[in-house]
Parts: C-alpha cells; sequence; structure tokens
C-alpha cells in the first residue's frame, strides 16, 4: 500500500522543511541543557511526522468540511498538530537523571541541518522550474 | 520560526555557561582566602541549572535558578602563626577542590563552544532559507 498520498513537490517541501526546523529547535534544546540535572532528551520520529503531515494536508484539500447550519464550526484545515515528542533511551544513564549524550545529539544535529539545507535546495528547485515554466525562459 | 528559536536557546545556554565559568573562575581564585568580607572562610560556590520550558515551543532553554555554596567539611591547616588560627594552631582554609574545578572547568567551556557551533549552523540555515527560490 502506498502510504504518501499524490502530493504537490511544494507541499511535500514545505512539510519536510517545517518538520526539519522543528526538528533542529528539539535537538538544539537537547545540546543546550546537556548539563541541566534531571533533563530528558527529546526527538521525533521524522518519517512517521512527515506521513501524517502529508496525510493531513491532503485531507484538508480534498474533504472540505460543509458548513450548513450557523451552529457549525468552521473547519480550520491550518490547524494542524504538532508532532509527538519522543523520549530518547539513554545507553549510559547518568547520576543526575540527565539522558543527553553530547555526541548522539551533535551528530544527530548535523545530520538534520544537512538535511535541512537539502530541503531548502529541493524546494528552491522546484520554485525555479516553476518560475522558468512561467516565464518561458530557461533559468 | 523553529530556526529563530534556536538562536534565544543558544543564548540561554551561553549565559548559563558563562555564569558557570565565573564561579569556576571565583572559586579558583579563592582557593586560598582563609577570610571574606563578612569575616569567614570562602566556601565554593556551585551554579544549580535547570531548564527552562515554554507552551509555544518544543524546546526549552537552559536558566542558572540559584548559587549556593558548597557545604563540605573545610579544610584545616596547621599553621600557628596565622592570624586566625586558633588555640591549636589551626586555620580553616576554603573547600575548593582545585582539581574539581579544573575538570568543571573544562566541562563548563566545551558545553559553551557547542552552543556556539550550535547557533552558527542555525545561522547557515536562516541565510539559506532567506535565499530559497533565488
Amino acid at each position: 500500500m502506498n502510504v504518501v498520498p499524490q502530493f504537490d513537490p511544494l507541499n511535500f517541501g514545505e512539510a519536510a522543511l517545517k518538520l526539519r526546523t522543528y526538528r533542529h529547535e528539539v535537538l538544539g534544546s537537547n545540546i543546550t541543557n546537556a548539563d541541566t540535572p534531571g533533563y530528558k532528551a527529546r526527538d521525533i520520529d521524522f518519517s512517521k511526522a512527515l506521513q501524517n503531515e502529508l496525510l493531513q494536508k491532503n485531507h484538508a484539500d480534498t474533504m472540505p468540511m460543509q458548513i450548513t447550519s450557523n451552529g457549525h464550526y468552521q473547519f480550520n484545515s491550518s490547524v494542524s498538530t504538532q508532532p509527538s515528542l519522543l523520549y530518547r533511551v539513554p545507553n549510559q544513564p547518568s547520576m543526575d537523571g540527565n539522558t543527553v549524550d553530547p555526541d548522539i545529539e551533535l551528530s544527530e544535529f548535523s545530520r538534520n541541518a544537512l538535511m535541512t539545507q537539502a530541503a531548502i535546495s529541493f524546494l528552491s528547485g522546484t520554485i525555479k522550474s516553476r518560475l522558468s515554466a512561467i516565464t518561458g525562459q530557461p533559468s | 520560526m523553529s530556526l529563530l528559536n534556536t538562536f534565544n536557546i543558544g543564548a540561554s545556554g551561553m549565559s548559563a555557561q558563562s555564569l558557570r565559568l565565573n564561579t569556576i573562575a571565583s572559586n579558583l581564585a579563592n582557593a586560598e582566602s582563609s577570610s571574606g568580607p563578612d569575616g569567614k572562610t570562602y566556601r565554593a560556590r556551585h551554579v544549580v541549572f535547570s531548564s527552562t520550558p515554554t507552551a509555544t515551543s518544543p524546546g526549552s532553554g537552559v536558566a542558572v535558578t540559584n548559587v549556593v555554596e558548597s557545604n563540605a567539611p573545610l579544610r584545616r591547616e596547621f599553621r600557628p602563626g596565622h592570624p586566625k588560627a586558633d588555640a591549636s594552631g589551626y586555620v580553616d582554609m576554603p573547600n575548593v577542590n582545585p582539581v574539581e574545578e579544573m575538570v568543571d572547568m573544562i566541562s563548563a567551556s566545551r558545553s559553551y563552544q557547542t552552543n556556539v557551533q550550535m547557533m552558527n549552523v542555525s545561522r547557515q540555515l536562516v541565510l539559506s532559507t532567506l535565499d530559497l527560490g533565488k
């Protein structure tokens, strides 16, 4: 079964970039709190979050809610649930209850930054190719 | 925007770590101070970190909520000629452990550097986001 529905590259790029920057903040917070007693390292399941985001967007596009009475609430498609934050399982628990492993966090952070750059350049490419289709000029 | 929030988080980490470095410097400088402005022997100081979660953002910064004095026993030194010596010739010296302080200093400076690195990465990402579609 194809889980990811037909999507627009612009939507896909936007969702990916949004989740990448979200994860960037979460991982950055882990690094900053590397010395805070009792702090638990957090992370998100990126592929799951991206699927949720795309499915949600798809439903919002294709299934608008009919408003047939004044008592009905307006369906707001821009309301999206934030990806759920999970706890990282420490492989070397420390005495003060902190579960941040700076090496793991830093490598994940760099990887995520690289992926963010990739998402930006894919999105940029999409915009450029659309622009060249509109203007008829090679970009 | 998440990328800009990272700057706040990194800045909070940097200021907390620099306060920690400050107390370490104070402890090392006063490792031999047998009396302070209040006439008492200097005691080693340590910062207490706690994270500062907010409802609006998934990440949280760090803040120094308290600076506590160590309650480890003071070092007793035999110095009969010292003006603060007691009847048996002993002087109370600070409970600063220079080895512990040096290790703490290395840890603090490493953490500070990591925060700076993180902010540099965020800066790069913000700059490339600004160039999106150009």
